[in-house]
């Protein structure tokens, strides 16, 4: 019995070999044989998370379109429809919503632990590239999402964004009526949101994270200890210190996608608005065009580049030190001259920046999310954003001239 | 090991950083909220509650998104008992809830068409709900006779009066002190300039400091009983808003143990692999 199952699988493995010979190379290289470095410590769960909350936010959205409608006068009341009528439907949309969420913080920390090991240097500079025009798209594909259930918080903030390329000379307020298809937010709008959130750019970033993973692939991940494995290789050529990616990465993303699970869980299911900072209180009022919320705010993923746009006082300059955030991240591969990659080998100078950075960012996050009515903050907010761009500017400078030890020939385990 | 200590440490820090300050309800120039204590999963609760709400609130206020079959799934009711009980206006037990009031004469009785109140619970919360309830005073000077410190004009006057009685609200105007402030300031002389403030105990609402309220006709409810009715109603309210916060979380506490119980086997799963690498 056992023979004949056994006879009939390799059947069919043989079958799709003569036929697709590419296959099971494509498995080695990218699976069995991909070499990872062994040393892979927390930080090196978020990729693989990106990709579990992704895979979680199409399929919840497929689900989620068979209810909603994606027009002005029924989209909101269809939202509710989802959350009360269909079965089942509260929980696909607060998988969705917290998903949403989760998706940033998680992207947020793989971006982090990149600055952190210095894995845009050479040579993954594509991989970084391709990583930052994922976050691009992913923050257009959440705007758009977050104008789709049409409350006050969708349409003053769809509002106030689009009117952004308003600030554009010349060319300004034709573009925004061009986005809009209308001189307000309102159905033609919707609709087309509808389109891109669900359509347009979920294809861009599937194709982006393939080109993201495949670029990485090329070349071998990075480390905590920013070491090259492919320096030391066995007889069989295989890096002393990769481990083959499955099993044994698997069996542990498998791990940390359970972990992580549990959490998201647990706002999920006990705090699914997270104290209004995943679902907003004004987002549970219907979009009334007539009545302006007291504060207009982006999600919390948006509000460190909205506190850069509300402190500078020039439209037009906040609309470009607010783009030119984003767009500064794409030149770190260059920007970073350091000799050694990991954080771990680099100087003080090099730590407490960085420390000061992340700090200043989740700092102007907070700013961006407030009233924004204190001069106070308004100055700090000032300074943070100064911090920012000095950061990135003067990183050449502090990456060559900050001390660094010397970098192990072999990673080093902890645990 | 310090270090990938300090790595956990620096996340759990930047997770917590971002977690710590839930965004604050906007509450536009009020007084500030006592918390509402309600508790959902108290179905007597919701049941006073409800019975309030179809009494006292219906007439103006439609819960659209919510249906009478579903208030009778939830709160334990029979069909009988709804249609007998909280529906008012003919409607049929699977339909959702509408006032029977006009839209059109309700913006012209009002001055503003008296809003659904179906998420009123997630947009304002819970406290905002218990707080206004309990904040209406005789006002002349209003339309409709009231006023009230949580929502200064509101055009609604104190529906439930016959419960809680007839409160009065003692203002004082504000007082005028000198401070200290910076050459460039605004209306600064001197170093010094007026400006006016409460006094400490008082509370500033639409320019007038509110010293307290006090029920000067009592009702047919003492004071406390009053609060357990604004208590019941606002936790009627939150559940019309979140119907799925009852089922929510009995199963989250499932889902959460089941997703552990395999976290924990994924965990002896990987260090039985991961017994090789050295």
């Amino acid at each position: 019995m056992a023979n004949k199952l056994t006879r009939a699988v390799a059947g069919v493995q043989e079958w799709f070999n003569y036929r697709t010979p590419g296959l099971l190379p494509a498995y080695r290289k990218h699976m069995s044989e991909y070499w990872a470095p062994k040393n892979f410590n927390l930080w090196y769960y978020f990729g693989s998370l990106a990709l579990l909350v992704l895979v979680n936010q199409i399929v919840t959205g497929i689900f989620l379109t068979m209810n909603f409608k994606p027009s002005a006068a029924e989209a909101f009341a269809s939202v509710e429809y989802i959350m009360r009528d269909v079965e089942w439907g509260w929980l696909i949309r607060y998988m969705h919503s917290t998903g949403a969420s989760a998706f940033f913080i998680v992207v947020y920390l793989h971006m982090f632990r990149g600055l952190l090991y210095g894995s845009a240097q050479k040579p993954r500079e594509l991989v970084w590239i391709l990583g930052m025009l994922i976050y691009l798209v992913l923050m257009a594909e959440a705007f758009m999402g977050y104008v789709l259930p049409w409350g006050q918080m969708s349409f003053w903030g769809a509002k106030v964004i689009i009117s952004l390329f308003g600030a554009i000379p010349m060319i300004g307020d034709t573009l925004v009526e061009w986005i809009m298809g209308d001189y307000l937010p309102a159905d033609a709008t919707l609709n087309r949101f509808f389109a891109l959130h669900v359509i347009a750019l979920p294809l861009v970033l599937l194709l982006l994270v393939v080109l993201h993973i495949a670029a990485l692939h090329e070349v071998g991940s990075n480390n905590p200890d920013g070491v090259d494995i492919k320096k030391t290789k066995d007889a069989r050529g295989r890096p002393l210190d990769g481990i083959a990616f499955h099993p044994y990465y698997t069996v542990k993303d498998i791990f940390g996608c359970l972990f992580f699970l549990t959490i998201c869980a647990f706002v999920l299911f006990f705090e699914p608005t997270f104290g209004g900072w995943f679902l907003e209180h004004d987002n549970f009022v219907a979009a009334n065009k007539l009545v302006t919320p007291e504060h207009i705010k982006p999600v919390w993923y948006y509000t460190p580049y909205y506190a850069m746009l509300r402190v500078v006082p020039d439209k037009l300059f906040g609309v470009l030190t607010m783009f030119g955030a984003i767009a500064i991240l794409f030149f770190v591969p260059w920007l970073d001259r350091s000799p050694v990659k990991s954080y771990r080998y680099r100087g003080w100078m090099s730590k407490v920046l960085l420390g000061l950075f992340a700090f200043s960012f989740v700092w102007l996050g907070k700013i961006g999310a407030g009233p924004g009515t204190d001069p106070v903050e308004t100055i700090v907010g000032r300074v943070l954003t100064l911090y920012y761009f000095a950061f990135f500017f003067t990183m050449p400078f502090w990456t060559a001239a900050d001390a660094t030890k010397q970098v192990p020939e072999r990673v080093t385990m902890h645990d | 090991m310090i270090k990938q200590a300090m790595t956990k440490l620096g996340l759990a820090t930047v997770v917590a950083l971002v977690a710590a300050s839930p965004l604050a309800l906007a509450s536009s120039g009020g007084a500030a909220l006592k918390p509402a204590n309600t508790r959902v999963d108290n179905v007597a609760s919701l049941q006073r509650g409800a019975h309030l709400y179809f009494n006292y609130c219906i007439g103006c206020h439609s819960i659209e998104f919510m249906r009478y079959s579903r208030i009778g799934e939830d709160l334990k009711l029979t069909e009988d008992q709804v249609m007998k009980n909280l529906n008012f206006t003919g409607g049929k037990y699977g339909e959702t809830i509408h006032s029977s009031m006009p839209a059109a004469d309700a913006a012209r009785w009002f001055g503003k068409a008296p809003p659904d109140l179906s998420l009123e619970a997630r947009a304002k919360g819970p406290d905002w709900i218990y707080n206004y309830l309990k904040s209406f005073y005789v006002d002349p000077a209003r339309p409709v006779g009231w006023n009230n410190t949580v929502f200064p004009g509101a055009s609604m006057p104190n529906v439930l009066w016959e419960l809680q009685g007839v409160q009065h609200a003692t203002f004082e105007p504000k007082e005028k002190k000198q401070e200290s402030c910076s050459g460039e300031g605004e209306g600064c002389k001197n170093g010094q300039r007026e400006v006016e403030h409460c006094k400490d105990g008082t509370t500033e609402i639409d320019g007038k400091c509110l010293v307290h309220l006090e029920v000067s006709t009592p009702g047919k409810l003492s004071a406390q009983e009053y609060d357990e009715a604004a208590r019941d109603l606002t936790a009627f309210l939150q559940y019309v808003a979140e119907p799925a916060a009852l089922k929510r979380q009995s199963i989250g506490v499932w889902v959460v143990l089941y997703l552990a119980f395999f976290t924990f086997l994924a965990w002896l799963l990987k260090k039985e692999y991961w017994k090789d690498v050295h």
